[in-house]
């Protein structure tokens, strides 16, 4: 197992607070919230605190958070769900979304809405006048993502949401990445709705919410038993909810210190990087303070991070849920970049627990390995 | 549901539970409400010659809050005349148990059962004279 | 044996807050074992499975498949045959959703019962809205399903079929062999949700005629929040995917995996498979216990048949005593009833309703499931309680009254109010 883990865009290890918080769920009696028994109340009971726990992480009222299993599943409830009480009209993704929006969105095609994406710039930035032009066709949903999970690139989701309104059209955005690592507040981001999830942020898998305006109308994704008040069916995972309640908790204490340590720990590899004749992508633009998305010339990344992990790193090449995929990254090829390129490229995740030291020893073995590598391919030429 | 615990009081001991001689002159019979509805409330009052209720009994099938309020009732009609037993209003019941508004209906049942027992002892006192 | 693994939990307190639990059809306990097995990839082992580039999500994605063999294995399906979701309910969303809409081009005609659990009866529902049609049969009064007015309902354009093989109230058992043996003749998918059998009835998809069928983990002493869909291989059934992604689960749902939680319930399906047969004798026993005690008191009916149901229900209506009433009175029990009391309305139980049951009927029933930490000492408790609190309750009934007396309630006028 590797030693040192820098991929906390793709899952963070659950936080021992948080483990503590989770185990009487799974070791002890607990009832289904449903049950009206002292048992059920008290799972009840767990549920809403957690509730307002994630609500007061992220700037949204309790009553404005559905919990759901998974990002993936309130990203599809949100474009799915919102689509359904909208004209059958264009639905606007940017072009580095995740497949769980652009997907759905797709989806939705058979019903006669007609998916279409945002171009992003060279930094990878939804570029607002392309943007405005697209949104004089009548729009039923725009949906643009936070934080890009490959290159930490942060949006104008405000100032997007904005121009979604005034076109009439609904504004989801997938805070996945946001969360904990920025200060997130749904009310200032003007949305209709917003997806955040709980492994990402040191807590359990098997959490995530829609933050959703109660004023927008939105079909469930899960029909049946009528919990989260009809939206969303299915037996409350009492234990996961409670884990993502307590994670949200810690991250709002912590988001300032997180964001300056992750910061400079980037900050740190980054100017090492500068020695390596490496390319950083989205450097010119406001970040994820912990998120470094890289490309080392004539170097595959695949190779590479299968390299650093035999070194007892944990990187990665690109979004981790394209499953066997061996395709340039789809966020990199929407910012113009070459697909040699593309296909070069790392990403490195900071988390709270790294340290200086860490990073130090990382940039030597990965300069070692850019040039084991560079004389492997080299020889092979 | 959150009852209260006054309701809990009624429900744990209810006062004045049985059953009076219905062919006795002196007794009032008053039964409302309907099993498809889920409630039902018999009452019982005993009038003496003065036109004083001496005795109440009471039994209910329903919910919590329609046997406290049937409970309560035979409490409060023990001594009051007839016309001031008529007189008790629901509101009265449902304030005193501090009942929810979805358990306002058994109030006004108890209060249709104490006038249902009333207009009988009445009905049998016209018959009598 | 599982008598051996305790809960550790506080019992028989009056206090209210430690009731005995008897509600293992609504939830069970995570099993010790289960417990113990995915706490490691709560914390060490952690990873997403899809993550190809480290052994962070090696080790995460071999746990899965481990689990998937240990799902398969308790069901007799192949490993690729399950797919992983997010409980039951999206297991049956999945199923008759994806199932339907896949198959609309063969007909639009759907049919299930009318004492499926509402995450089936919804879907169904919904697919009516989206220009589907349903047939709602209602099972005879025993709660089974009639074999030949099922064979009437299909219709030429019929393209699936919905019935659970164990009923969450009642605890009886379809024959989902005969009526999928129908479903075959008839060229229609049949989907069976049994997120109520795993681990209380065997089950052999090997030879069952079902294309599709839901499981749960947290009825089967797993964690929430996970569960699986079987999707038969040959003859091959496609379903349309209900949750779009990164293409997870062979593309039928896309979705991060919880690791631990799926570790969760391929252990607890590994326990159920190895002990179901024992501890299923010894829950029996304590049923049966349960019932001969309750059966002393006069006007209780047993609701559903008692042979062909799970030994770890029962359920039964206490006559002439009100549902509300009666919940508070037995406090010192975890139980399920039939009058959904929390709403403003008295809204009896639908399935009880199906089976003919009066609204009186099925206000006044309990559920009381049995499970892998009842004891002995629970159900005499629990028949001593139920006792004194029917007879308690009954003295206080003008209705009893009434029947002791040898009053039809039937021919009544009752003061409408």
């Amino acid at each position: 197992m590797a030693s040192v883990y820098f991929d906390h865009n793709a899952t963070t290890a659950l936080d021992s607070n948080v483990l503590e918080a989770i185990l009487p769920w799974l070791r002890e009696q607990s009832g289904n919230p449903t049950s009206r028994h002292a048992y059920g109340r008290h799972s009840r009971d767990a549920v809403e605190h957690a509730r307002a726990q994630v609500a007061e992480a992220c700037g949204a009222y309790s009553s404005q958070v559905i919990f759901t299993s998974c990002g993936t599943e309130a990203n599809n409830f949100a474009v799915k769900g919102m689509l359904s009480h909208r004209p059958a009209a264009q639905v606007l993704t940017s072009a580095i979304e995740h497949p769980c929006i652009t997907r759905p969105a797709l989806a939705m095609q058979s019903q006669g809405y007609i998916s279409r994406q945002i171009a992003v710039d060279a930094n990878g930035k939804v570029t607002l006048e392309a943007l405005k032009s697209q949104l004089t066709a009548p729009t039923s949903l725009v949906s643009v993502m936070l934080a890009n999970n490959e290159t930490g690139v942060i949006q104008e989701i405000a100032e997007i949401a904005e121009m979604a309104r005034t076109a009439g059209a609904f504004m989801h955005t997938d805070a996945v990445q946001g969360l904990a690592k920025l200060p997130l507040n749904f009310t200032d981001l003007n949305v209709h709705a917003m997806t955040i999830s709980s492994h990402k942020i040191h807590g359990p898998q098997g959490a995530a919410a829609l933050i959703l305006d109660k004023r927008v109308d939105i079909q469930p994704l899960l029909h049946g038993g009528g919990q989260e008040k009809g939206l969303r069916s299915g037996t409350e995972n009492v234990a996961a909810i409670v884990g993502f309640g307590a994670a949200c908790e810690l991250a709002t204490a912590n988001q300032k210190h997180y964001a300056v340590h992750t910061q400079a720990l980037r900050d740190q590899f980054e100017q090492g990087l500068n020695t390596l004749k490496v390319r950083v992508f989205g450097s010119n633009v406001t970040r994820l303070p912990n998120t470094s998305f890289f490309s080392v010339d004539g170097i595959e990344g695949e190779t590479l991070v299968m390299a650093l992990d035999r070194q007892g790193y944990a990187v990665a090449s690109g979004s981790a849920c394209s499953s066997d995929s061996t395709e340039p990254s789809h966020v990199l090829l929407a910012m113009g970049v070459h697909a040699d390129v593309a296909r070069g490229a790392v990403r490195v995740s900071f988390g709270a627990n790294n340290t200086a030291a860490q990073v130090a020893d990382f940039l030597a073995i990965l300069r070692n390995e850019i040039l084991r590598l560079k004389q492997l391919t080299a020889i092979a030429a | 549901m959150a009852y209260s615990d006054k309701v809990l009081d009624h429900y744990e001991n209810p006062r004045n539970v049985g059953t009076l001689d219905k062919n006795d002159p002196n007794v009032g019979t008053g039964m409302v409400g309907a099993p498809a509805c889920g409630d039902v409330m018999k009452l019982m009052i005993k009038v003496n010659d003065s036109g004083i209720i001496e005795d109440a009994k009471f039994k209910t099938y329903g919910c919590g809050s329609a046997i406290a309020s049937s409970s309560l009732v035979t409490e409060w009609l023990k001594g009051k005349t007839v016309d001031e037993a008529y007189a008790i209003k629901n509101s009265a019941i449902a304030e005193e148990l501090a009942l929810p508004p979805v358990k306002i209906h058994c109030s006004v049942l108890a209060e249709d059962a104490i006038k249902a027992a009333v207009a009988d002892i009445k009905a049998k006192q016209a018959a009598k004279v | 044996m599982s008598a051996s693994i305790e809960m550790p939990v506080v019992k028989n307190s009056e206090d209210g807050q430690h009731p005995i639990y008897l509600d293992y059809s609504a939830t069970t306990p995570v099993d010790p074992r289960v417990a113990a097995k995915m706490i490691p990839y709560l914390t060490e082992n952690f990873g997403n499975p899809a993550s190809r580039s480290h052994p962070y999500g090696w080790t995460a994605e071999k746990a899965v498949e481990n689990a998937r063999e240990e799902v398969a294995k308790l069901v007799g399906a192949d490993p690729r045959e399950i797919v992983w979701t997010s409980g039951a309910t999206e297991s049956n969303n999945l199923a008759i959703k994806g199932a339907a809409n896949f198959y609309s081009g063969k007909g639009k005609h759907i049919i299930t019962i009318t004492t499926e659990h509402k995450a089936v009866i919804d879907p169904v529902r919904e697919l009516e809205r989206q220009g589907f049609t349903a047939t709602y049969l209602d099972p005879e009064p025993n709660g089974l399903v009639d074999l030949v007015k099922f064979k009437a309902a299909i219709r030429p354009d019929t393209v699936l079929a919905s019935v659970m093989l164990v009923n969450n109230e009642i605890g009886v058992i379809q024959d989902i062999e005969a009526i999928g043996n129908v479903c075959r003749e008839n060229g229609v998918i049949f989907h069976v949700d049994a997120a109520q059998a795993t681990g209380k009835v065997h089950i052999d998809l090997e030879k069952l005629p079902v294309d599709l069928m839901s499981f749960s983990a947290h009825k089967t002493y797993g964690p929430k929040g996970i569960g699986a869909l079987y999707v038969r291989r040959k003859p091959r059934i496609r379903i349309e995917a209900q949750m779009h992604g990164g293409g997870h689960e062979r593309g039928m749902r896309s979705g991060t995996l919880p690791t631990h939680q799926i570790v969760g319930m391929g252990e607890a399906f590994r326990i159920a498979r190895e002990e179901m047969d024992l501890e299923n004798a010894r829950i029996r026993r304590l049923r049966d216990k349960l019932l001969h005690g309750l059966e002393t008191m006069e006007e209780v009916y047993v609701n559903g048949d008692l042979e062909h149901r799970v030994p770890h229900n029962l359920n039964i209506s206490f006559n002439y005593v009100e549902g509300e009433s009666l919940i508070m009175a037995v406090k010192g029990i975890a139980v399920s009833s039939g009058s959904a009391c929390t709403s403003a309305s008295l809204e009896p139980s639908y399935v009880l309703r199906a089976l003919g049951r009066t609204d009186e009927l099925a206000h006044s029933s309990i559920r009381f499931s049995i499970g892998r930490f009842t004891t002995e000492e629970d159900v005499d408790y629990t028949i001593a309680l139920m006792k004194s609190k029917i007879d308690k309750l009954r003295d206080l009934s003008p209705l009893w009254e009434m029947f002791k007396d040898g009053i039809d309630l039937s021919k009544v006028q009752w003061a409408a109010h």
